[in-house]
């Protein structure tokens, strides 16, 4: 089809008074393509492909705060990565990244397909209730986490309140205890992507054929049994794109751990991505940040294989 | 039917219930922002359920305050979508249309920027922004918080430009339309709906971008209201009447977009991520 589009164009310029040459027309015809696609891919190679590289050279440099004054970063070896590796907080840093998100993905994708299979059935005002839900999500996260900050406060927080009214203790230091920190910020991301989970998974149901339903009510298969044997598995490549998305945004997340606790108390929530921030733009020390910053990004690598494939299966 | 009409129903309106509930435990802590932004005399004390009387004076200090840091998030989220949609839009109509040789890699490249952290575009992208001057600038923070936008519109928008028909386009090139011409008057109004969400997702990406506001200012000249909220709290502890009334103005282009685009939204959210 492309060829016939060529074929009709070229001959369709009438502005070409020489007898037009075909091979020229065709290269500046690509050329004209080409500047469709250009300012694109020279955009995510400048703030997507060039930052991969230059956080790779980075970690092998010496930066000091004095470094953008006299513009100097010398190499010094893998003097940052031993050190990285050396410091005790790296290992914590990798282990709450991990509890973080498997606990997030967790509870975000079980509620939210809870709420997907609740809101698939048909009901009065169902679809006004189901937009609405999305509304946390929409708000900025730096956001939801101050307005979260307030709820969780320990001593006026209305978490405690509500807690103590039922007689259920209501003192516990939600964002200030080192051994419940890193819950609570799990639990409010947890909020945080109900909706979109929802919204996928709710998605892929709408798309299971009826019939489907129909013939195993015919069967008299019962409702769990019907949720385990057509739901789960039409729902599959669906539920993959959900949760490896979810892992990839899930991994990165710094603003919502800023909000909470600033990566606190002593370092109980201070994740990979936290940790990237703190060496190097509170500290200075741009190389250690980089090397954070560099298994950051192979551990979502490590994923991205897995998203890759599912996106390959559900695409064609 | 009409005997059997009774019991289905009440068990319909038994699930608009249990959905009302749902509902209400989700926006519970939005309705708290809310809530609290109009107690603002009760700073670090306990806050009622309901506000006695609504009193303003929190949502007038956080206008003072950080009004114009609302306005900075304004003009910068709307100088992203621009760049954003100028530069996504003809690459979506490239990808789907040429058949040029690299557009798969290209496609693939654009699905694989949604795993690069932003801390790490950050870490990269300060130093470089530091030896081009564009740290404490408009057009820098506008450029990054693009690139939030951009590999999701290439992707929403290719997927609906590969259906525009082909006829069509090859009427206007008959008619003499040079490949620019035809992308503007022909496939741009054809594609009128990914271009609104395409734009909604990469204003609503920008205005809640925290981390290049952050880490790409050094100095209080360009603040968006997600930097200029975090920098509150630290500074005004026990005002969080301010604080919240804050949030909630922060809020306000979410909510007014769910409630005027929410097609386009749900939308967005399924074709971006699924296709």
């Amino acid at each position: 089809m492309t060829t016939s589009v060529t074929a009709v164009a070229s001959s369709g310029t009438p502005v070409d008074t020489q007898t037009p040459d075909p091979a020229r027309t065709r290269r500046r015809r690509r050329l004209a393509q080409w500047g469709f696609v250009a300012p694109a891919v020279v955009f995510m190679l400048l703030f997507f492909g060039y930052p991969l590289v230059r956080n790779v050279v980075m970690s092998f440099q010496h930066y000091t705060p004095k470094t953008f004054f006299t513009g100097e970063a010398p190499f010094n070896g893998t003097d940052n990565w031993s050190s990285v590796f050396h410091d005790v907080l790296f290992g914590k840093a990798l282990w709450h990244t991990l509890v973080f998100t498997a606990g997030s993905l967790l509870g975000q994708f079980c509620i939210g397909l809870a709420l997907a299979v609740f809101f698939n059935r048909r009901f009065p005002l169902g679809g006004v209730l189901r937009s609405l839900i999305l509304l946390p999500w929409l708000v900025p996260m730096v956001v939801s986490g101050i307005v979260w900050r307030r709820i969780l406060d320990q001593d006026t927080g209305v978490l405690n309140t509500f807690l103590d009214t039922l007689g259920l203790g209501g003192h516990t230091p939600w964002l200030t205890s080192p051994d419940m920190a890193l819950l609570s910020v799990v639990l409010v991301n947890v909020w945080i992507g109900i909706p979109f989970n929802m919204v996928i998974l709710y998605g892929g149901l709408q798309e299971i054929p009826r019939e489907l339903y129909e013939a195993a009510s015919l069967d008299g298969a019962s409702a769990w049994r019907t949720f385990r044997s057509v739901t789960l598995p039409m729902l599959k490549p669906v539920i993959t794109v959900v949760l490896v998305l979810g892992f990839m945004s899930t991994v990165k997340i710094l603003d919502l751990i800023l909000a909470l606790t600033d990566g606190g108390p002593a370092d109980a929530t201070q994740t990979l991505g936290t940790l990237t921030y703190q060496n190097s733009f509170v500290e200075l020390d741009f190389g250690a940040g980089a090397v954070v910053g560099n298994v950051l990004i192979i551990v979502s690598a490590v994923f991205a294989v897995f998203y890759l494939r599912a996106n390959r299966t559900e695409g064609k | 039917m009409a005997a059997h009409a009774p019991a289905p129903s009440r068990r319909r309106w038994g699930s608009t219930v249990a959905g009302l509930l749902v509902l209400g435990v989700m926006l519970f802590p939005l309705y708290w922002m809310l809530n609290t932004a109009l107690q603002p005399e009760s700073g670090l004390l306990q806050v009622d359920p309901v506000p006695s009387g609504p009193d303003l004076s929190g949502f007038s200090k956080a206008l003072t305050d950080q009004g114009g840091h609302l306005l900075t998030s304004l003009l910068v989220s709307s100088g992203a979508v621009a760049i954003c949609l100028a530069v996504s839009a003809p690459a979506a109509y490239g990808l789907a249309r040429f058949g040029l040789r690299g557009s798969r890699t290209i496609v693939f490249g654009t699905l694989i920027t949604q795993m690069v952290p932003g801390i790490v575009i950050a870490n990269a992208l300060y130093n470089s922004y530091v030896d081009l001057g564009l740290v404490n600038s408009y057009f820098g923070l506008m450029l990054a918080d693009a690139s939030l936008g951009i590999p999701f519109s290439i992707v929403l928008m290719r997927s609906f430009m590969v259906s525009v028909p082909g006829e069509v386009i090859e009427a206007a090139e008959i008619d003499g339309a040079g490949p620019v011409r035809v992308f503007l008057r022909v496939v741009l109004p054809m594609s009128r709906n990914s271009l609104i969400t395409s734009g909604l997702f990469a204003f609503l990406f920008a205005w809640s971008d925290f981390m290049f506001a952050l880490t790409l200012n050094t100095t209080d000249d360009v603040k968006p209201i997600t930097l200029g909220i975090y920098q509150y709290i630290g500074a005004h502890v026990g005002d969080w009447g301010a604080v919240m009334a804050a949030s909630v103005l922060s809020a306000v282009p979410a909510a007014i977009l769910l409630v005027l685009a929410q097609k386009y939204i749900a939308a967005g959210i399924t074709g971006g991520s699924v296709k």
